[in-house]
């Protein structure tokens, strides 16, 4: 019997390779528990009913001696990648029966290293929102309290790898929605730098901050899948090259890394005490490892934030008429089809955000809104440029709270500003991580924490070197 | 002040029918979001600048493919489609 709970992609591969279990082993063994645990969590939206018969190449290639750091690694997907021949919903009625006709391109490098799909994951509808409950096809449950939210938008992915229902997963992250969902599930998550993953065949939500990223137990397992879905891709004219940062390299050559903690943002009201503390108690371990921390100034950037997601995503859902595929609803006239399939299709928070980015791009508000908002985006980068010449490293806590409860947050504004800590990241471009911190007992159920360690472009290795660090230390 | 009038034209403007119910409850969550996001008056602006420099990136403008090789797999999730058409009302 294989244990799900203790294996990880690395433990996993030297057993594979060492024909202790197979592939298909592996995948049953997940099979099993995804029958058990995943009707009452809804993490999956789909089992495929391949598994098996992909499990089966992984180990026809194992046999012939080959060795892939994923080969026969079974893996959850968010409903936002598309598979070609299989269906893609992006946790929306509006693609309900949506087949896809090409394979994303991180699908098809993980295809090259024979990995197993199990099935795609439950999201918010069209990667809006912070808890997975704006999904169309229920919420995801939170595997340490089945009364919580397990976090958006890759709530589905978090909560598999917790509940041991998949060895690692994809996930996107728009706004911390890789970060914040495997904080809440205790879990690692890791964002890349914009553009380290190539967002071809990734439902666009806002184009100018999405990017895929990997959930795992461990920090090395993630590094694994980001090592194996990155790089530059023809297809997709944000993605950098190993040359686009490389400047950033000499910037700072002393070898002792300098960690910045935005204080005031984190000692101010409306972060849990809980929070609070348990990141007080994070970076004590930091320094004991021998970092230096050093306070630093950080802007609230939820406004600006949000601004640019509204617009984005109004502009990038409007291809979704009913005419080309997706769900059509007949009306009277063509305009009629439009506003019918619109409305119906649409969930409550992808209706309001097309709204609100309609206003903020309309004639007469798109400069007070929209323009500042690029302009502040411009000073921001600049602002964070001038900080890593300082530090190396940002840490904050990756969420002001602990899961909250299913349906406790009704108020949408409510929602927007449990991301306070994440949205940084993704205005600038910067690659962060969420490592679980520990738990904090609520009702008599143990809640994850996780901190979010920033660096600047291109320099997951410092967030891996440093990260992983820490994870020894609660080994 | 967002106004339910706001709202209805917001609704046509993106061709998303929504009821009087919703346009209602619609009305004071979008102003005060509108109101929350008007914070950034407060930030400082950058470099307007940078904000052009960026460039788009197009390929050579080839044949990648044979002929009707995708048409199939692109139609088979046309909600309405006549041959190789897709379907719909006519516009005039």
């Amino acid at each position: 019997m294989i244990d799900l709970q203790k294996l990880t992609i690395k433990d996993a591969r030297v057993k594979l390779d060492a024909k202790e279990f197979s592939a298909i082993d592996l995948a049953s063994t997940y099979l099993e528990k995804i029958e058990k645990t995943n009707t009452e969590l809804n993490a999956y939206l789909e089992v495929y009913d391949d598994v098996l018969e992909q499990a089966k190449a992984a180990d026809e290639r194992i046999a012939k001696g080959e060795s892939l750091p994923l080969l026969g690694i079974p893996l959850a997907i968010k409903d936002n990648i598309v598979i070609k021949g299989r269906k893609s919903t992006s946790g929306s009625k509006i693609l309900e029966n949506y087949i896809s006709p090409y394979d994303a391109t991180v699908i098809e490098k993980l295809k090259t290293q024979g990995a197993v799909f199990l099935g795609r994951t439950n999201m918010d509808e069209f990667a809006l929102g912070s808890s997975t409950e704006n999904s169309a096809y229920g919420v995801t449950k939170n595997p340490h309290d089945r009364g919580r939210v397990s976090g958006g938008t890759s709530g589905g992915s978090a909560a598999a790898v917790s509940a041991s229902m998949a060895l690692g997963a994809l996930g996107s992250d728009t706004g911390g929605s890789v970060r914040q969902p495997s904080s809440f599930c205790g879990v690692v998550g890791l964002k890349p730098t914009y553009g380290g993953v190539s967002r071809y065949g990734l439902m666009a939500a806002v184009s100018s901050y999405d990017v895929i990223g990997a959930i795992a137990k461990t920090l090395s397992d993630a590094e694994i899948i980001f090592e194996a879905i990155k790089g530059n891709d023809p297809l997709d004219s944000t993605t950098i090259t190993n040359k686009t940062y490389e400047k950033s390299e000499i910037r700072r050559t002393k070898s002792e890394k300098v960690i910045g903690v935005p204080w005031d943002l984190i000692e101010g009201e409306g972060i849990d005490v809980a929070v609070k503390e348990n990141f007080r108690e994070s970076v004590k371990k930091f320094e004991n490892l021998g970092y230096a921390v050093k306070d630093i100034r950080l802007p609230n950037c939820l406004a600006l934030y949000y601004i640019l997601n509204f617009a984005e995503v109004s502009s990038n859902l409007s291809r979704f008429d009913g005419v080309k595929y997706g769900l059509h609803v007949d009306g009277k006239d063509l305009l009629d089809d439009y506003k019918l399939t619109r409305g119906q299709g649409f969930g409550k928070e992808a209706r309001r955000r097309i709204l609100l980015g309609t206003y903020i791009l309309s004639a007469g508000y798109y400069d007070a809104y929209y323009g500042k908002a690029q302009s502040a985006r411009v000073a921001l980068r600049a602002q964070f440029e001038k900080i890593f010449t300082d530090v190396d490293l940002v840490l904050t806590p990756t969420t002001p709270a602990p899961a909250w409860k299913i349906g406790e947050k009704s108020d949408p504004l409510s929602m927007y500003l449990e991301d306070i800590f994440t949205v940084t990241a993704n205005i600038v471009g910067l690659p962060a991580v969420s490592l679980p911190s520990g738990f904090v007992s609520i009702e008599g159920k143990n809640l994850p924490l996780g901190i979010q360690v920033m660096a600047s472009h291109g320099k997951e290795d410092l967030l891996f070197e440093v990260g992983k660090k820490f994870e020894n230390l609660s080994r | 002040m967002i106004t339910n009038n706001d709202i209805q034209n917001l609704a046509t403007l993106s061709r998303i029918e929504i009821s009087e119910e919703e346009a209602l409850s619609l009305t004071s969550e979008i102003d005060s979001i509108l109101g929350y996001v008007s914070q950034i008056e407060n930030m400082p602006v950058g470099n307007d600048l940078e904000i052009s420099s960026q460039r788009n990136i197009l390929r050579k403008d080839v044949i990648t493919h044979e002929t009707s090789q995708y048409t199939e797999d692109i139609l088979s999730n046309a909600p309405r489609r006549e041959g190789d058409f897709l379907k719909v009302k006519k516009i005039l």
